[in-house]
């Protein structure tokens, strides 16, 4: 911070705006409710599209990760959009479905969803073939073993796909709104860009650091702690 | 009332040149309690996994009776239908109708080790691999039969190996099994703990019967447990002798007895002195 205010009025230049303005745009942002409203619109697309990439991803990682003649198959396929760039699958989105919200949540999926299966298998690759033994011959049936045996399990490998997934969708969303989008954090940082706005651009950034914050504070470190509480 | 006849004639692992299992059959008497002894590597938890049904890579067959239904095939087998089948064809032919669900027995397997699901605590582990509409009392008893009442809520990483494999074979007697297949269930217990839980087993066994298959290479143990003793070779594995053991069970903590009974059996067979 320091040395943040000192080089700031030192170059007394508006490409690096004082902390003090800084603040100050965000609390007028905060008050007039523009900057909750996009950072909200921001985090309900993150959260559908992340809920959409997660779940398709767990449970197709886990059947390719059980089933090897599938996974020979698909395996060409998912190096293929694992290094599509983002910008051409949100492009295509958006030329084929139009500029629409549908459009944008696909082109987020699409980007991660490769992402996860390939973490999930690789998780349901390391199961313990004696525990599925064991509860095979007890048993178990589809559900319990899911459940008890596997995704406990797989449990480190979600959370992973969890957090760098968080990051990729961060990055990939706004891009998708700056593109084809009329609100939302993307679409206002393209606003500050073009009004060379950068005390704008900071406090949008500050204000999305704290959500990531709260994110790891309060869901996804006691997640952690729940699932991990058998550990020695 | 469960008997098993097995015939198994051939078990070939893909990566394997010659077979771990040729032409072995055995035969095992309702509520029998047999103990497998052979050497490392014989392939006896291949065995036990045949019949568990957790391996059906295999030609040959195991037949199950169970009760006063008829006789039904347990696991299906490889190319069952081979020409020199002469069980095969000396079935009934009304065998085909008989489902296989409804003869399946239930069976408990205590594994080498013990493989309790390391997140899910003592009782947790027990409770999962009861039947749903199964009542839970049972497992109050056997925690209290294997002095365990007070580690029920605990992770199995805080308990000690032979604390574990008591509650894997809580798990196993938890089902109320038909047939119990057990790997060494004892190995790498000091001698004290494994003396003590041999003879809860022994008592469990003699509340509820039911066939068990012991594999052990521990001959002392295998004579102070069993009914009968089954002496199988190295690869590929066959039966070499079954001896019945006739010493009573109030005999069997004679420790006397049984060494009597041990120099015994090793100077009539010979045979047996290389496969332990």
């Amino acid at each position: 911070m320091v040395i943040w205010q000192g080089l700031a009025v030192y170059l007394n230049s508006n490409t690096l705006p004082t902390p003090e303005a800084v603040a100050l745009v965000f609390w007028h942002g905060c008050l007039s409710g523009q900057l909750p409203f996009h950072l909200g619109v921001t985090l309900l697309r993150l959260v559908v599209s992340f809920a959409i990439a997660m779940l398709l991803g767990c449970a197709i990682g886990i059947v390719l990760g059980r089933n090897k003649k599938l996974d020979a198959f698909f395996d060409n396929w998912l190096v293929i959009f694992l290094n599509i760039p983002a910008l051409v699958t949100i492009i295509l989105c958006y030329v084929w479905f139009g500029l629409v919200e549908s459009a944008a949540i696909l082109a987020v999926v699409i980007n991660k969803l490769p992402n996860v299966i390939v973490t999930i298998r690789e998780g349901t690759r390391t199961l313990d073939q004696d525990l599925l033994d064991m509860a095979r011959c007890y048993h178990f049936g589809r559900r319990k073993t899911l459940v008890h045996v596997i995704w406990p399990q797989l449990h480190p490998f979600v959370m992973g796909a969890t957090r760098s997934g968080l990051a990729l969708i961060w990055k990939i969303i706004l891009v998708v709104e700056l593109l084809g989008r009329s609100n939302g954090m993307g679409y206002q940082l393209h606003l500050f860009f073009q009004l060379f706005d950068v005390a704008g651009i900071l406090a949008y950034t500050i204000a999305f650091v704290a959500v990531i914050q709260l994110i790891e504070l309060l869901i996804l470190k006691p997640l952690d702690k729940k699932a991990l509480r058998w550990r020695r | 009332m469960t008997d098993i006849q097995i015939h198994i004639r051939n078990k070939t692992y893909p990566a394997a040149s010659s077979p771990s299992i040729a032409d072995l059959k055995l035969s095992l008497n309702s509520n029998e309690f047999i103990c497998l002894v052979g050497p490392s590597g014989c392939g006896k938890t291949t065995l036990l996994n045949i019949i568990a049904g957790l391996d059906d890579d295999y030609d040959g067959e195991i037949l199950c009776r169970t009760g006063s239904l008829p006789v039904a095939t347990l696991p299906t087998s490889m190319d069952g239908g081979s020409a020199d089948d002469c069980l095969e064809q000396s079935r009934p032919p009304s065998l085909a109708v008989v489902g296989q669900q409804h003869t399946h027995p239930k069976i408990g397997y205590i594994f080498q080790n013990p493989r309790l699901l390391p997140w899910r605590t003592v009782r947790e582990n027990i409770e999962l691999a009861l039947d749903d509409n199964q009542s839970s009392e049972v497992i109050d008893a056997l925690l209290e039969v294997m002095q365990l009442t007070p580690a029920q809520h605990i992770y199995p990483e805080r308990l000690s190996l032979g604390m574990s494999r008591r509650v894997a074979i809580i798990r196993a007697f938890a089902i109320d099994p038909e047939v119990l297949l057990m790997d060494e269930p004892f190995v790498s217990l000091d001698a004290p703990t494994a003396r003590q839980v041999r003879e809860l087993l022994l008592n469990l066994w003699q509340q509820r019967p039911h066939t068990v298959l012991f594999v052990t290479h521990d001959l002392r143990e295998a004579i102070a447990l069993a009914d009968r003793l089954i002496f199988l070779s190295s690869a590929p594995m066959q039966v070499v002798s079954e001896i019945v053991v006739p010493i009573a069970r109030s005999e069997r903590n004679n420790e006397l007895a049984i060494e009597s009974f041990r120099q015994q059996l090793l100077k009539n067979h010979p045979e047996i002195k290389q496969l332990l």
